[in-house]
């Protein structure tokens, strides 16, 4: 029971994972040209049926999980490698930097992806790369906070004292103490925030503020379902089952890994 | 907390209102890319996108701009739209409504179900049932608000016809008509909100249960139950009150979404509208306008927040 996050969410991910890697070199049918009748239903060849356009579904769920996955490793390793180290230096720091970093992070807080997305839409068109620098940008902030919050517990320890009283540069410190030590709790966060990402991209995708439309995309696909929705509701079922699988696996696995660490929480819950 | 310590506080809001502005505005108006350009199209003669730059006042400096529009929007005046020509704030003020609604109603019913979902949860943690309730909000955690909203759609409108798919009735027409087609759009926005804060209800709780105080209460005849209402209750309002705080963005952009689904004349659909069109300065004034609304509710949560949990009152004063 204790490891159950743990196994269910790992699953689940090695079901996208394997999904996006076989999409990159095959798919049952082509997923953006036409290779059946309109709406079939689900059954032989089209396991998942075909969509509106007369689409393969189930060629468009794979090769969405690859762009799902894509976005995500994109915007959250941009916004760890930015956060991480911003967060260290607040939770090092004294009081003036500190101040101004958190300040800046809460500002940040208060831009949502979506948001971002709408202004970068705006200014120079919505792309691919655009969901990455909205999802990545909104997720500065979470890893700021995190990092300095784990970074101040490290810095009250004696073991980091002893270093800082040896005249341990303080770059040295938080490379060989800080960062092992925050470690853990980044990988947690990581977690989490991919999953967050999944479902931000499929949001912006579905206001058609993310790729081009000749990408299929799980969001872009619910979008083009909501027309047929009186003829054929089963179209809009996959894509979402495909999102919510991708983002439960992560949320799984970061409340997995965080009671690993956390004995005390492992106590109690 | 003291007076001082409020206004230290006022002060850094305003500096973050005034950060925010400029984000905003640099991010829609540096960024590489010719709005005359695009609003005209690729046949139009480079005289004319020059007559175009010079009727929106894009050949003036940056800096220029943005103290005109910010101390616009201080006075109330977010400008004229690119497109319509029509001035920002007439074009917004009708949409407020219906974004109002939503969101509101929405936090409410998201309130309403988390509460009991999440302390159930906590109580019968060790039981198939708490794990049951759990599982239940890790579920809505993980769907889009906006694919929820089509299934509601799918079920309760097209497959049983209780409820209309979309639109929306103002209440001055039909109050029995405004409440129907609210319905759906608020449901589906509040079931992945009640997901978000049933988790935290359920920790909240959790660490009430582990109390000595809470023990004490239980052993001088309480029920867990009545011991938690009568004792827990302004502990788990206190992170129930910095979560919704911290999550009133993530409402405000799923609405957003909702809107587009349920065809709601909304905010969100103006946004998505001016994006569409290329109209930068209606985008500038309702993302603004959003971003203000979710720091300044913030700030105003961070205040309530030392009223309500003595503990801080105190370390407020030190600071």
């Amino acid at each position: 029971m204790r490891r159950a996050n743990l196994v269910v969410g790992g699953v689940l991910i090695a079901v996208i994972v394997s999904m996006a890697a076989v999409g990159l070199f095959w798919t049952p049918f082509s997923p953006t040209a036409i290779s059946g009748p309109r709406l079939a239903p689900p059954g032989w060849p089209h396991v998942l049926g075909t969509d509106g356009q007369g689409s393969d579904t189930a060629s468009r769920i794979i090769s969405g999980a690859k762009l799902a996955l894509l976005v995500g490793v994109m915007s959250v390793s941009a916004a760890a490698l930015i956060g991480v180290p911003v967060g260290i230096i607040a939770g090092m720091s004294h009081r003036w930097v500190a101040a101004i970093l958190s300040r800046g992070a809460d500002i940040l807080y208060g831009f949502p992806a979506l948001l971002l997305a709408i202004l970068f839409a705006a200014a120079v068109g919505g792309s691919t790369w655009t969901a990455v620098a909205a999802i990545g940008i909104a997720t500065i902030p979470v890893f700021v906070r995190i990092a300095r919050a784990a970074t101040m517990q490290v810095m009250s320890q004696t073991f980091v004292e002893a270093a800082r009283l040896s005249a341990t540069p303080p770059l040295q410190v938080a490379w060989r103490h800080v960062l092992p030590n925050i470690a853990p709790v980044l990988g947690v966060q990581v977690s989490v925030s991919f999953g967050l990402a999944i479902l931000a991209e499929a949001g912006l995708s579905y206001l058609g503020l993310g790729s081009g439309s000749d990408v299929p995309t799980w969001g872009r696909m619910l979008r083009e379902a909501q027309n047929e929705l009186f003829n054929a509701p089963l179209v809009a079922l996959w894509p979402g089952l495909a999102i919510a699988m991708a983002t439960m696996g992560f949320n799984l696995l970061g409340d997995g890994l965080r009671d690993l660490l956390d004995p005390k929480l492992r106590e109690i819950a | 907390m003291t007076l001082r310590t409020v206004g230290l506080r006022l002060a850094g809001l305003v500096v973050s209102l005034l950060v925010a502005s400029l984000l905003i505005f640099l991010a829609t108006n540096a960024l590489p890319g010719d709005v005359a350009q695009v609003i005209l199209g690729t046949n139009a003669s480079p005289g004319e996108v020059e007559a175009l730059r010079q009727r929106l006042g894009l050949d003036r400096p940056l800096s220029v701009r943005y103290v005109e529009w910010v101390t616009g929007v201080v006075r109330g005046d977010f400008g004229t739209s690119m497109i319509t020509g029509r001035d920002v704030v007439s074009q917004i003020a009708p949409r407020l409504e219906v974004s109002l609604w939503l969101v509101g109603l929405a936090m409410v019913l998201a309130i309403l179900i988390s509460l009991p979902l999440g302390a159930f949860a906590a109580v019968r943690r060790r039981h198939a049932s708490g794990f049951v309730a759990s599982a239940i909000a890790q579920i809505g955690l993980s769907i889009p608000a906006f694919w929820a909203g089509i299934w509601l759609v799918v079920i309760f409108a097209v497959t049983l016809r209780w409820l209309p798919a979309g639109n929306y009735v103002s209440y001055w027409d039909s109050l029995g008509q405004w409440a129907l087609h609210l319905v759906l759009p608020v449901t589906a926005l509040a079931v992945v909100q009640a997901s978000i804060l049933a988790r935290y209800v359920r920790s909240a709780i959790i660490d009430v249960l582990g109390e000595d105080w809470f023990r004490t209460a239980r052993s001088v005849g309480w029920s867990t139950w009545g011991a938690l209402l009568r004792h827990g209750s302004r502990n788990v309002a206190i992170s129930l009150l910095t979560v919704i705080g911290l999550q009133l963005s993530t409402l405000l952009v799923g609405a957003i979404i909702i809107e587009q689904v349920f065809a709601l004349p909304g905010l969100g659909s103006r946004l998505l509208l001016a994006v569409g069109q290329r109209d930068l300065v209606v985008v500038q004034g309702i993302v603004l306008l959003l971003v203000w609304a979710v720091l300044v509710i913030n700030f105003v949560v961070d205040v309530i927040y030392q009223f309500v949990d003595p503990r801080l009152r105190r370390v407020g004063t030190n600071r």
